[in-house]
């Protein structure tokens, strides 16, 4: 009996079945978790990641208030068959400028991790305003309000220095442009300077995104959002192919 | 109340309704105005009270028919709470009817309120943590200080801890539906409503480890360590998951601390912990204090439960990886999620052993009292989903049954069939004993619930098992000519006649509860329902214990 002898000096000492308790749920954590912040390869570099513009930003965080990964998964798996519906499996560093990440865990829409360019802003605009209304058998709810609900601008320059307290390397030029940056990327006739917004956002897409040039709305951002959606890593491209065969990680 | 108290209080709720005046005008964004909004409401609310000196408390004890006086243990909370968790219960599958109906038919969802992916948290939270938050608030209330043999201590901190976490809840639920939300599954909640949760929860952990430190018992009974371990490791999991930037302190949006991978792995440490000690540990505390109590009976194991809890809580920390099998999580984190995983079944067992084979010698009652029969149907749910869960945990099946409904029915197995059935039983245990009545209003209504909640979980489960394996195998159908045979649109088509299964397995889970309510709702109002007992052999009679004589005619045989 001697588990049962010794376990009652546990039962009778409240702090020690606290302590007890805490260096058990604590070990866990401490070996899967803490490594992942200083092993190299958890995310293997690659070569066209940048943090989202701030119009992206925006349509993301549309994105997470919507609830959009309840049904909708960015994360392809390396099998055959997702490879080929939904394109190059995902890499852990398409998603190192995530906060939160949005990976999701169900699939009762199809997986969007690299849904930008696939479709027509046109489509997507009415996709979700009536998603019946291009796929009889989606079961998607409305999202029209979008088109009608103006974009809110004027947290960008706080949405940037937020996400670059967590670690997002936003430049003092970046934050400072926020504003103007998120009005530019959907309306490039609004005078700013589009070829410096490029160069500090490569591959950004700009132009009026949901079909009314003269409104800035949710339904620009978060239309812009997907439409950038794994566009940035060319995975296919040869320098990426090299890249990932010599990936140790995984 | 003294006058000077009065002012005193006034003037500190005064203090609130300006600040959430500040707040809504200053607020960056809707969501968070409402929710100034709500807590304006309330401050002047209780403006309004503690001025007039109504006391409503009162008043709502009487109409709740609440037995008065010094009671030997403070059941107060207890008795709030189990109203709350009826309440809470109706509320949250009603929100789970409503979701799963909308997947069946989408002209269901009203944008921009009440569409889906708004609806839905609203449902996971309001059942996990309003509905199960609630009856383990006040079950450990009650099992602690039955166990400790002394009263509860801090009771003022009691109430703050019952009436801070519906506050928590109303926040929660209602910024959900204005689009407040961090969408971290399970830790859904943003940084402002997450901090006041820290707080409640920190009044938690003192008030059941200051009866505890009260107790009159000279060791610690086995349902303590259970509930201990779930209030410690929620705080930490709640803490670290949540750490997050906000864009403002008048806005509601945040960013997580973490991004990416990082941000995946502290989710799911978080997302399947709650599940281990906020759906499991805590509701073994309930099994073991209420099973026994019931089939009055002893625990069948004291070394069993010593290994199993234990094991249990170092084990299923490891889980969390699980739920990242495949994605772009290292592979050597998935491993070892996968492996600790199928562990874990064991100590799982362990607990479901441990609580079943305390019918020993009373199994008789599974028959005669359905609140019997319902905690040996929690048992075996409890069983069946720790078997399905290391299970599905394996990276081979992960790879079909990842992503689709199957998991949703493995979920709700758990959620359904133990955690809500044990709850059940656990409030048709202390209804009567609250409001000192001789027993529920009727045990036949009982018995109804049982078979509603049963067989709804049936048709639930079997339905989502069938749509996840048939999406799952649609997705990754090849024709002969090599290329993929299904579009996504046709795999979604394919589900639609069992996502009106599923709804209609919700309608009956839901019909139970109603019947439940109903039942409490009588019981506290003193009324005993004349029915038939359950399970009663018939009387014997001397006349019918004979042969039939002759030709004359027979009596029907007995």
């Amino acid at each position: 009996m001697g588990l049962a002898t010794q376990h009652k000096k546990l039962e009778k000492n409240i702090n020690l079945l606290a302590i007890f308790s805490f260096i058990a749920v604590s070990i866990g954590g401490i070996v899967e978790i803490a490594p992942l912040f200083w092993i190299d390869n958890t995310i293997e570099e690659v070569e066209g990641m940048r943090p989202y513009t701030p119009l992206e930003q925006a349509g993301r965080n549309i994105y997470v208030r919507e609830g959009c990964y309840a049904c909708h998964s960015q994360m392809i798996r390396p099998f055959r068959d997702e490879v080929e519906r939904y394109g190059h499996y995902s890499l852990a560093a398409e998603s190192m400028y995530d906060h939160p990440f949005q990976w999701g865990s169900k699939r009762t829409g199809p997986d969007l991790a690299r849904v930008g360019g696939r479709y027509s802003d046109e489509w997507h605009v009415q996709h979700l305003e009536d998603p019946q209304s291009v796929v009889p058998e989606s079961i998607m709810p409305k999202y029209s309000f979008l088109g009608e609900t103006p974009l809110n601008t004027d947290n960008a320059f706080d949405m940037l220095v937020a996400l670059r307290r967590v670690g997002v390397p936003y430049s003092d030029r970046d934050i400072g442009e926020a504003m103007a940056d998120m009005i530019l990327q959907a309306d490039p006739d609004s005078g700013g300077d589009v070829e410096d917004f490029q160069q500090r956002y490569p591959k950004a897409q700009v132009r009026d995104f949901d079909g009314d040039p003269s409104k800035l709305t949710e339904m620009d951002a978060l239309v812009a959002y997907l439409q950038m959606l794994g566009t940035l890593v060319d995975v296919d491209s040869a320098a990426a192919q090299e890249r990932l065969a010599e990936e140790k990680g995984r | 109340m003294q006058a000077e108290a009065a002012l005193g209080r006034v003037a500190l709720w005064f203090v609130v309704l300006v600040l959430s005046v500040i707040l809504a005008g200053t607020a960056r964004d809707t969501g968070f105005a409402a929710h100034a909004t709500i807590l304006g409401i309330l401050a002047f609310v209780m403006i309004w009270v503690t001025a007039s000196r109504f006391d409503p408390l009162g008043k709502a004890q009487g109409f709740f028919k609440m037995p008065e006086g010094p009671s030997r243990y403070d059941d107060d909370p207890v008795r709030w709470g189990v109203l709350a968790t009826m309440f809470w219960a109706l509320v949250g599958l009603l929100a789970g009817v409503f979701i799963a109906s909308q997947l069946a038919f989408p002209q269901l969802n009203i944008e921009p309120y009440f569409n889906f992916g708004r609806v839905r948290p609203l449902h996971t939270s309001a059942v996990i943590f309003a509905f199960g938050g609630n009856i383990l608030i006040a079950s450990s209330f009650y099992v602690v200080q039955r166990t400790c043999r002394a009263q509860l201590a801090f009771p003022a901190l009691a109430r703050f801890v019952f009436w801070g976490y519906q506050l928590f809840i109303v926040l929660a639920a209602s910024g959900y539906l204005f689009g407040v939300t961090q969408s971290r599954e399970y830790a859904e909640p943003e940084w402002y409503v997450d901090l006041w949760l820290t707080i409640v929860w920190v009044a938690y952990l003192i008030v059941f480890v200051g009866t505890l430190a009260r107790r009159k018992e000279p060791h610690i009974y086995v349902a303590n360590w259970f509930y201990l371990s779930f209030i410690i490791t929620i705080a930490m999991l709640h803490i670290v998951n949540n750490l997050a930037v906000p864009v403002a302190w008048n806005g509601s949006l945040s960013f997580s601390a973490f991004a990416g991978v990082q941000d995946a792995l502290t989710q799911w440490w978080y997302g399947h912990n709650a599940v281990a000690f906020f759906l499991t540990v805590p509701f073994l505390a309930m099994m073991y204090y209420f099973v026994p109590k019931q089939a009055e009976r002893p625990v069948y194991s004291y070394r069993l439960s010593i290994i199993h809890f234990w094991s249990l809580i170092f084990l299923y920390i490891w889980a969390g990886p699980h739920h990242l099998h495949y994605t772009a999580l290292p592979d050597w984190a998935q491993t070892l999620g996968m492996v600790f995983s199928v562990i874990l079944w064991m100590p799982s067992w362990g607990g479901m052993i441990n609580g079943l084979m305390t019918l020993n010698g009373a199994w008789d009652k599974v028959r005669t009292d359905p609140i019997i029969r319902m905690m040996v149907m929690a048992m075996a749910f409890y069983g069946m989903a720790t078997f399905e869960g290391p299970m599905l945990s394996i990276k081979a099946v992960n790879s079909l049954s990842h992503y689709t409904d199957w998991t949703v029915g493995h979920v709700h197995s758990g959620a359904l069939g133990w955690n809500g059935l044990i709850s059940f039983a656990a409030v048709y245990f202390l209804v009567p004993r609250l409001w000192k009545r001789e027993r529920m209003y009727s045990l036949r209504m009982i018995n109804w619930h049982f078979w509603f909640a049963t067989l709804g979980i049936v048709f639930y489960a079997a339905s989502m098992w069938v749509a996840g394996i048939t999406q799952g195998l649609m997705w990754r159908e090849y024709g002969p000519d090599g290329y993929l045979v299904n579009s996504f649109a046709e795999t979604v088509a394919a589900l639609h006649e069992l996502y009106i299964i599923r709804a209609l397995g919700g309608v009956m889970y839901l019909s139970g509860a109603i019947i439940m309510g109903y039942n409490v709702w009588m019981t506290i109002g003193g009324r005993l329902r004349e029915e038939k007992p359950m399970g009663a052999m018939p009387a014997y009679d001397p006349d019918k214990d004979r042969p039939i004589a002759g030709s004359a005619s027979p009596e029907p045989a007995e």
